[in-house]
């Protein structure tokens, strides 16, 4: 199933899958995946344990190679792109990672520092402000010399999105960003989310199975399924509640399949 | 205090109901407990009626016990009826006799030809992996000698620290240890032939040139190999690898060249720490077991290593540092993602690293004959 974006006539794309095929080690998890997201759109890719949705993740944003179909950012190819070309095109993303994904060997300040090191002109000292700034934007104002070992799970993942945001990116991906977070911290980061987007105009996708933050935030949904290898629902969320599709009905509202 | 009311055993009774062997379980049942035996339906009966009253509280075991009976029952071509059993152990015999049904566990392992087929084949891609990775160390220093601004120095002075200050303790232990060792395994021989003196010849060319090197490389391996592949093992795990991926950071570039580097240099300063250590190790030994002089030691030895002696053993040392750097942050990079799979990295990192210092030894032994040093 195709999900393209509903996007006005002549607007590309933020992200575009094309045709995916998915999948490591020599095992294929994801075959024909295609759906695009527009600007400034919060999408939420979700779907049951084992779908393959963190697999999707990592072929949109590099570290897999897709063994067929493309991704492109605003139009430019990324797959396909040679070593500048890709490296171009990463700084115009963030990801925020599961567990956060923070150097443990960097303080909070560094860690954000060190993507405006490796792309900006910026003096050591700015770069220390700026960090100091994504930072407090994030609520982690006076953390910016603790490690990430002295802060909790929830500050964790608050200074990775501070890290993500660090080269102010047009898209961040956001990997189950409610995993092993309580509901209060697991909702605050909801509304940080949707304080990026609304601010920054950044568009948002989001690989969860935390099904409150996709009623909340999504604009749009794609439901993965393992026994199909690919989409098996698209479309806005309340669209996604009168699915003809048993399967993804039963999923949205935590009922056993029958 | 009242008694605590007694777990009634688990019962079995069999009865004859027009021709039909009635089964009837009850009481309480507990997989730790003997399970009751039950001989078989009679003969002449036409069937069995699996039956529960008076159960108390059970658990897996009876089940098994039920699965059991009409085993026997099948295997006598006598029909067994469950339908009369609560529900709940109705559907948990159903369940274990699905179990059952799928047989013995899947033996996975290889067979010897296939392993011996996969360990070959392994050792090619190991190999390559390692090539791989050498390639990628040097394109990767090519390009930071371009732009030294780029290297993380601060990294690379805290690493130094790490591999080589904080290993002082256990270099000067090892090494003074094995000048003590050279000295009295020489001495027994030398001792033989008057030839006293000529364990300072011993102690200090096989310092200087062989054992203080390899000494500090494998002290090295076990320590800073080892905490690099767990290091970077656990990096990954924590997909810190890969957040440096998405920036665009290459990995080799902002982890592994500075700890190579940091080896490069503090390996050779080591070794030439080693070998003073090993030399005065002699030296005591020397002095007190074969009451030879220090300054006889010192003009001894002095006879016989020359500047070319020391430069081979600092040679082989950057060389050594550099292998253990390399075997380290291999073996980390290539760690699954799980505690088991860093375990395995930090054991890998040192058996590589060990391997490939023997082979290295060895090439330089043939290199440095070849070249009269």
């Amino acid at each position: 199933m195709d999900a393209p974006a509903r996007l006005p006539p002549g607007e590309t794309p933020a992200i575009a899958a094309e045709t995916l095929d998915c999948g490591y080690e020599g095992k294929l998890v994801l075959r024909d995946v295609t759906f695009s997201v527009a600007p400034g759109e919060i999408f939420f890719v979700i779907g049951g344990s084992g779908c393959g949705k963190s697999t999707l993740l990592r072929h949109l944003i590099g570290l897999h190679e897709p063994r067929r179909g493309r991704v492109s950012f605003h139009g430019r190819p990324f797959t396909a792109a040679d070593a500048a070309g890709r490296r171009e095109l990463l700084r115009t993303f963030g990801v925020l990672f599961q567990g956060g994904a923070l150097w443990s060997s960097l303080t909070l300040r560094e860690n954000v520092a060190l993507p405006l090191e490796e792309y900006t002109p910026l003096s050591r000292r700015e770069r220390g402000e700026l960090a100091a700034l994504k930072l407090a934007q994030v609520g982690l104002e006076g953390f910016e010399d603790y490690y990430p070992a002295e802060i909790s799970g929830g500050m964790r993942k608050r200074a990775g999105l501070a890290r993500a945001l660090a080269l102010d990116p047009a898209v961040v991906f956001f990997d189950e960003p409610s995993a092993g977070l309580d509901p209060v911290t697991s909702r605050s980061l909801d509304d940080l989310i949707r304080q990026v987007r609304d601010t920054f105009g950044t568009t948002i996708v989001v690989v969860s199975h935390e099904l409150a933050s996709m009623f909340a935030l999504a604009d749009r949904a794609v439901m993965l399924a393992r026994e199909e290898q690919g989409i098996i629902a698209a479309g806005a969320p309340a669209a996604l509640l009168k699915s003809p599709d048993p399967r993804v009905r039963a999923f949205l509202t935590r009922t056993a399949p029958a | 205090m009242p008694d605590a009311p007694a777990i009634p055993a688990a019962a079995v009774r069999t009865e004859a109901e027009r021709g039909v062997c009635v089964v009837t379980v009850g009481g309480g049942w507990s997989v730790t407990g003997a399970p009751p035996a039950w001989p078989g339906p009679p003969a002449g009966a036409t069937g069995v009626v699996l039956r529960a009253a008076d159960l108390g509280r059970w658990d897996s075991s009876l089940p098994f016990f039920l699965a059991g009976v009409r085993r026997v029952c099948r295997a006598a071509g006598v029909p067994c009826d469950a339908a009369a059993l609560p529900p709940r152990l109705r559907d948990l015999l159903a369940q274990l006799e699905a179990v059952q049904a799928a047989g013995a566990p899947q033996d996975r392992a290889d067979s010897l030809l296939t392993a011996v087929g996969l360990a070959t084949r392994e050792v090619g891609v190991q190999a390559r992996a390692i090539l791989d990775f050498v390639g990628e160390c040097a394109l990767s220093a090519v390009r930071l000698a371009r732009s030294p601004r780029r290297f993380r120095w601060a990294d690379c002075a805290a690493e130094m620290q790490q591999c080589g200050a904080m290993a002082l303790p256990i270099v000067s232990l090892i090494s003074f240890l094995v000048g003590v060792t050279l000295a009295y395994t020489g001495a027994i021989v030398l001792r033989q032939f008057g030839g006293d003196i000529w364990i300072a010849d011993l102690v200090g060319l096989s310092m200087v040139r062989e054992m203080g090197a390899v000494m500090t490389a494998v002290v090295l391996a076990g320590r800073t190999g080892a905490a690099y592949a767990a290091t970077l093992g656990n990096m990954k795990a924590n997909e810190e690898i890969d957040a440096l991926a998405t920036l665009g950071i290459p990995p080799v570039q902002f982890l592994v060249l500075p700890r190579l580097l940091a080896l490069a240099v503090m390996m050779p300063v080591l070794a030439l720490y080693a070998n003073a250590l090993g030399i005065l190790g002699g030296l005591l030994v020397a002095y007190s077991l074969l009451a030879i002089p220090p300054a006889a030691f010192w003009v001894e030895m002095l006879t016989i290593i020359d500047l070319s002696d020391v430069a081979s053993g600092v040679i082989k040392a950057a060389a050594f540092g550099v292998i253990v750097g390399l075997s380290g942050c291999l073996r980390g990079l290539q760690a699954e993602r799980s505690a088991d799979g860093v375990g395995r990295a930090t054991t890998s990192a040192v058996v590589t690293a060990l391997l490939l210092l023997v082979i290295a030894d060895a090439l330089f032994a043939v290199l440095f004959n070849v070249l009269g040093i």
